[in-house]
């Protein structure tokens, strides 16, 4: 199959579970007529017509609970946010009735809506524009949390996330929409909870996700060079935490490092170290090293952008340190 | 400070109901209050926690819209849902039990007094904080829309209410969906519960345009405002509503002048509302004036009557031993209902 970019990864993902179940539907602003800020719907609004693939005004809290509701009574919306960060308007909704709601109504309801679009920092956004919220939401219960990375995993990801019954967030990175791969001709589906080994190796586990898997992945090349061989796991799974493949990986390589692009405080890392230190503590030659974002609104600047989020040589730093116990 | 708006009259030119109707009604408005009563003492004995919101005084407002719609259709709650949960079916055995904290609870004793639920009655909540129950309800419209015109579904035509008090409608997420609302001539009916109060906030001194109904033209919806205090008067808006929404025409929006009796919450000493606001409001009594009308018009004896408020005495009897010799839920179940699959 030809090579896919990632955003027309998404887009056939929701195109194909649209055409196999009337119930999906697409909501958001811009998604319609417009085709998605990020193309992600690109043509669907001609395809499905506007309630399939509807046009909200800009009302992110309202249009995100009327979707919840939606689900509540049968249907399986997929919101989109222009950008993530918009979704801060909608807090109160995807935490209190995404979330809680199916445990607070005893199970009475199930709410299989999908809330995805663009994150991370990306070039020069400016604060707003640049949020992560995965770190923010991580503490709602009743949430899964995916990141995808790759046109493949987005592809088989988002499909398995319209189809999950529970309320997924799925984050996508602004700057890997236009990352190509060639895709499987055959339809395929991947696990929501499980995450990916991207590089098999034993001397210490790299543990990121979204676009820093590939600054891990830069990071890497050099360090071959230099004579390691580090594993890198993508977690894709941000809620649940997949502790299995990263248990089985630590109790091989002993060494951690994790690279987030989240803010330091409260992040996504920080929770996975508590967690390794409940679990596999034992397993561990040494701490843990985390390289997260700078505790800082994203600047504009480009210098000061680079230096708040991590860096491949500084991974490459990370590790040599950690292999020589020079912690 | 007295009421200063003056009531909507309504005038009854032929009886509204017919005798069978009327005593389903009147059923209804008894129970809603019997059982806040029931949940009043409760509450004072400590049996009863949590925030417990009684709808005492706003009864012609459920028992009017939910009565005269049909069971299939939905409806959408606030925190105070105890009546609107049993006037749309959910068993008075189920709201106690919740109550209670049981298992045997509409929302399995995981919810509590805010948070009643029942997808069997197509109750879609029980939501505890502002506002947030008006987009959902929404949803609910909305895929009555698509199942309808996207599905193919002829029989998609179930109406969805709206409740929520005054001080909801200074959120942003009351006009929010009014504007959706409207956009997309969705089957829902935003009923507006104006009991005047906010909690210890005047609905004057928090709205810079009190009447609420008026806010509908802006959005090009029908507003109506209505006497709360009349079941007919209630009934019969709802009726006009019901009828525009299931021929897809869209929403209304109807203010009901009402009044809740008890303070905010069990908790609320209720020391500022005026002891003469309050008795103009308890003078017009809509279970009082019920039975007047369904007594002048024939529909009903007094024995009628009687005999419905003691078998209501007897339901609530009922529930509430039903809610006490229930279990508890099962302390291995703490993460039952997290997910779908549990
Ligand atoms: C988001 C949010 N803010 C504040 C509260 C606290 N609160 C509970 S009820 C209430 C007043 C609501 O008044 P109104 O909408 O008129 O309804 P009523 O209680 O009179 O039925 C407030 C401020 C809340 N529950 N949720
Ligand atoms: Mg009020």
């Amino acid at each position: 199959m030809a090579e896919t970019f990632l955003f027309d990864a998404l887009r056939e993902a929701i195109d194909e579970e649209m055409s196999r179940d009337q119930t999906v539907m697409v909501m958001g602003e811009d998604v319609g007529q417009y085709g998605g800020s990020y193309k992600v719907t690109k043509d669907l609004y001609e395809k499905y017509g506007e309630l399939r693939v509807l046009d909200t005004p800009i009302a992110e809290n309202s249009f995100t609970g009327m979707g919840i509701g939606a689900a509540m009574t049968g249907l399986r919306p997929i919101i989109e946010g222009m950008n993530m960060g918009f979704l801060l308007l909608a807090f109160n909704q995807i935490s209190n009735n995404a979330g809680m709601l199916r445990y607070t109504s005893g199970g009475n309801f199930k709410i299989p809506v999908v809330i995805r679009g663009p994150g991370g920092v990306g070039s020069q956004l400016g604060a707003e524009h640049s949020q992560r919220l995965e770190a923010y939401f991580q503490a709602v219960p009743g949430l899964k949390i995916v990141a995808c990375s790759t046109p493949r995993n987005a592809k088989g990801l988002l499909k398995a996330a319209i189809r999950d019954d529970n309320p997924v967030l799925f984050f996508e990175h602004v700057l890997l929409y236009f990352n190509k791969e060639d895709l499987p001709d055959d339809e395929y589906i991947l696990p929501l909870d499980k995450a990916e080994t991207v590089r098999t190796g034993k001397d210490v586990t790299i543990l990121t996700y979204s676009r820093m898997r590939y600054h891990a992945m830069k990071a890497v090349e050099a360090l071959e060079k230099k004579g390691y061989d580090p594993e890198v796991i993508d977690l894709i799974s941000l809620k649940p935490i997949d502790y299995d493949t990263i248990g089985a990986s630590i109790k091989k390589t002993h060494r951690v490092v994790i690279v987030e692009e989240c803010m330091r405080t409260g992040g996504i890392g920080a929770e996975i170290i508590a967690s390794i230190n409940d679990r596999f503590f034992d397993e561990l030659d040494g701490p843990v090293i985390r390289l997260s974002s700078q505790d800082i609104p994203t600047p504009y600047n480009k210098g000061l952008e680079d230096l708040t989020i991590v860096q491949p040589a500084q991974i490459e730093e990370a590790v040599e340190k950690i292999m020589q116990g020079r912690l | 400070m007295v009421q200063e708006r003056p009531l909507p009259t309504f005038q009854a030119t032929s009886p509204q109901v017919t005798k069978e109707e009327g005593l389903v009604v009147y059923e209804d408005m008894v129970l809603g209050r019997y059982f806040e009563d029931k949940c009043a003492e409760l509450y004072q004995r400590g049996k009863v926690k949590g925030f417990v919101h009684l709808y005492n005084g706003q009864e012609a407002v459920a028992s009017g819209v939910i009565k005269a719609m049909r069971s299939d259709d939905y409806v959408c709650s606030t925190y105070r849902d105890h009546v609107h949960s049993l006037s749309a079916g959910v068993p008075a055995r189920e709201v106690m039990a919740e109550l209670f904290g049981k298992e045997t609870g509409c929302s399995k004793g995981r919810g509590g007094s805010m948070h009643m639920f029942s997808k069997e009655h197509n109750v879609l909540g029980g939501f505890a904080f502002i506002g947030e129950g008006i987009p959902v309800a929404l949803g609910a419209a909305f895929q009555t829309r698509y199942r309808k015109e996207a599905m193919g579904d002829a029989g998609a035509d179930q109406v969805t209410a709206a409740f929520f008090g005054d001080g909801t409608t200074n959120n942003g997420q009351f006009f929010e969906c009014l504007n959706m609302a409207a956009l997309w001539k969705l089957p829902i009916i935003f009923v507006v519960e104006n009991n005047m109060w906010a909690i210890g906030m005047a609905h004057e001194r928090a709205s810079s345009q009190t009447e609420i109904y008026k806010k509908a033209s802006v959005f090009g919806m029908p507003g109506y405002e209505v006497d709360g205090m009349d079941v007919l008067a209630v009934r019969a808006a709802t009726k006009k509503a019901v009828e525009r929404a299931r021929a897809g025409e869209g929403p209304t929006l109807l203010e009901c002048l009402t009044y809740r009796y008890r303070g905010h919450s069990v908790a609320d000493p209720d020391e500022l509302r005026d002891p003469a606001e309050k008795k103009f409001w308890r003078d017009r009594d809509p279970i009082k004036r019920f039975e007047a009308y369904l007594l002048e018009q024939d529909l009903a004896s007094e024995t009628d009557l009687k005999s419905i408020r003691d078998k209501i005495t007897d339901v609530v009897e009922d529930c509430l031993t039903f809610a006490e010799e229930s279990p508890d839920p099962h302390p291995a179940e703490l993460y039952k209902y997290i997910f779908a699959e549990d």
